[in-house]
């Protein structure tokens, strides 16, 4: 995949995702940047491709190690991020089904 | 990248290029659709869900076409990880979701960082620029956020001192450390003079002091537009990695990360009426000089308090039309569940309720209602500033908790303050006025709050509001 069509790529979702995001209402801006968290996480991507690149190389020991970090670290954000963001998200539900109920 | 891999049989044949790349793009159009879903509280639920499922493909549609689906060292790994953030998940109080968040960009940051690193060291040896000044540029943005956002969640957390630290020289000092970054991350990208690893030290050393550098000078209210940005710092690290490794989902993804911080961060300038290029040159609201508030705890005042003659509980029983501006103080104080139950006071009563929410109230955006929220509080009773500016006047009465800045009218026609031309609640429009504050001090921005020397209709009770709210409560 060639630089250009990366760049290209990056612009269009860049902008797309601005404009859906202007649409989110200021009371979920709180679970919006969580799930940000979770979304930033997908740099475990890069870390999965870069720890397995790294076993089969002369050195493994230590890319492993900091490969493994790099995943660790990745996971957290991609597993807590999802998870507190649906908590926050049940708490908005909870309340919309009480006030149905009253 | 994937001949040097030593595996028994290969799994990416089982995808091919075409399929790959479509399977990247509708994950890519999941995530997004998830955000739409965000603009609606019914759907934000789902929307989430969406998005979390698509970083699950798309994990394991990499594993399948990258050839790695079989090295098993990776899982341990990500087991840990997963554990860890299902733990902080649980654990955090809703209160404490500013350093959480703070903390996750951070790590964010910390792992693209650290991918960066390995593309640099290793996958690159020759003249592939873009690859090599990606991965230098990737580093540099992870590695500032990474230690600016550790600084940040420390201060919200109280590990450190949450005043803004001024260090001398300290502005030329950020310039200066942003210099030697940029000398190293084009070292990096363009020129083999140097040893590749004294370049990667030099950079990151030079990326860690200047996050630090940036982010001790921020204090309390400069929170939101802080973490704001490094949020959108951690999706723009992420985005860069991805042109350093080569990966469209995480080009795309990262791309949209950084769209969504930058769009809170502009609305958080616009809400404190700052600049942010101010923000970025380190211009915190304070000024050296200026009367800070002390922590929330440690204060006494010698102001005299504006209070009128009648009852203020007279005044609360007879309103019919009132509403309720709740500041970062009732959260702190813990009130926000005693403001619901003064509110159900009132509403039996037969008055009808509204909360007014700054949009920098809370630490964080969206941080306010979300605490309200978790508090018990009906969210259709929760209403953002510009929906609600305009019924201040023809209320009976609102009722302050622990807010100051917000609403101090100040902000209109004192030029030179911090806060002129910050938008502002229409409090002081109202004809009776109930404060619930700690004291009489000027609020972060140390300028004086006019409503509190009105002689008419203002009534203020100062200390912690959850001890003056529940004895309100019991006198009604």
């Amino acid at each position: 995949m060639t630089a250009w069509i990366l760049i290209g790529i990056f612009i269009v979702s860049t902008i797309v995702g601005y404009f859906l995001i202007t649409h989110v209402p200021s009371r979920l801006h709180t679970p919006l940047m969580s799930g940000m968290n979770a979304l930033s996480g997908v740099t475990i991507l890069g870390a999965l491709l870069a720890t397995a690149t790294a076993l089969s190389s002369r050195d493994p020991i230590v890319g492993y190690i900091l490969g493994s970090i790099a995943i660790i670290l990745a996971m957290i954000n991609v597993a807590g991020g999802f998870t507190v963001t649906n908590r926050m998200l049940k708490m908005f539900d909870k309340k919309k089904e009480n006030q149905d109920e009253q | 990248m994937n001949s040097s891999l030593i595996i028994v049989f290969s799994t990416a044949s089982l995808l091919s290029d075409a399929v790959y790349y479509i399977l990247c793009a509708l994950l890519a159009v999941a995530v997004l659709l998830g955000i739409h879903l965000m603009s609606r509280v019914e759907t934000a639920k789902r929307g989430n869900q969406l998005s979390a499922m698509a970083i699950a493909v798309g994990i394991i549609v990499t594993l399948i076409k990258k050839d790695i689906l079989p090295v098993w060292l990776i899982y341990p790994g990500m087991l840990v990880g997963l554990t860890i953030g299902l733990i902080l998940a649980k654990r955090v109080k809703m209160i404490q979701m500013p350093q959480l968040v703070a903390l996750l960009n951070g790590i964010g940051g910390a792992a693209s960082a650290i991918v960066a690193s390995f593309a640099l060291v290793s996958l690159y040896n020759g003249d592939e620029i873009f690859g090599k000044a990606a991965s230098s540029l990737a580093i540099a943005v992870g590695t500032i956020t990474l230690f600016g956002s550790l600084i940040a969640a420390g201060k919200l957390h109280k590990l450190l001192d949450q005043k803004p630290v001024v260090l001398p020289f300290h502005q030329p000092a950020a310039l200066i450390l942003l210099f030697i970054l940029a000398i190293a991350v084009l070292l990096g990208g363009f020129s083999h003079i140097l040893p590749i690893s004294y370049v990667l030290i030099a950079m990151i050393v030079a990326a860690a002091a200047f996050g630090i550098v940036f982010s001790v000078r921020v204090g309390g209210a400069d929170m939101p537009i802080t973490i704001s940005l490094l949020n959108s710092m951690s999706g723009v690290a992420a985005a860069i990695t991805g042109f350093a490794v080569n990966d469209v989902l995480l080009v795309a993804v990262g791309g949209i990360v950084g769209a969504s911080g930058l769009f809170l961060t502009r609305i958080m300038c616009r809400a404190m009426n700052r600049n942010l290029v101010d923000i970025l040159l380190g211009k915190t609201s304070l000024r050296r000089g200026l009367t800070i508030e002390k922590t929330e705890e440690e204060k006494t005042d010698p102001v005299e308090p504006g209070t009128s003659n009648t009852d203020p509980l007279e005044m609360v029983r007879k309103a019919k039309n009132v509403i309720i501006v709740p500041g970062y103080g009732m959260a702190l104080a813990h009130a926000q569940h005693l403001v619901n139950n003064f509110a159900q006071w009132l509403k039996t009563n037969g008055a009808m309720v509204k909360y007014a929410i700054h949009p920098v109230a809370g630490r964080m955006p969206g941080h306010m209602d979300v605490l309200l929220i978790e508090a018990g509080v009906p969210f259709d009773d929760v209403f953002e500033m510009e929906d609600i500016n305009d019924e201040f006047k023809l209320a009976d009465l609102t009722v302050v908790v622990g807010a100051n800045d917000v609403l101090n009218p100040a902000a209109r026609n004192a030029t030179g303050t911090p806060i002129y031309g910050m938008p502002i609640l229409n409090v002081d429009q109202c004809k009776y006025i109930l404060i619930f504050n700690y004291d009489l001090k000027p609020g972060y921005s140390g300028v004086e709050n006019p409503i509190y020397n009105r002689k008419e209709g203002v009534w203020i009770i100062q200390g912690d509001a959850a001890v003056t709210i529940a004895e309100t409560l019991r006198n009604l």
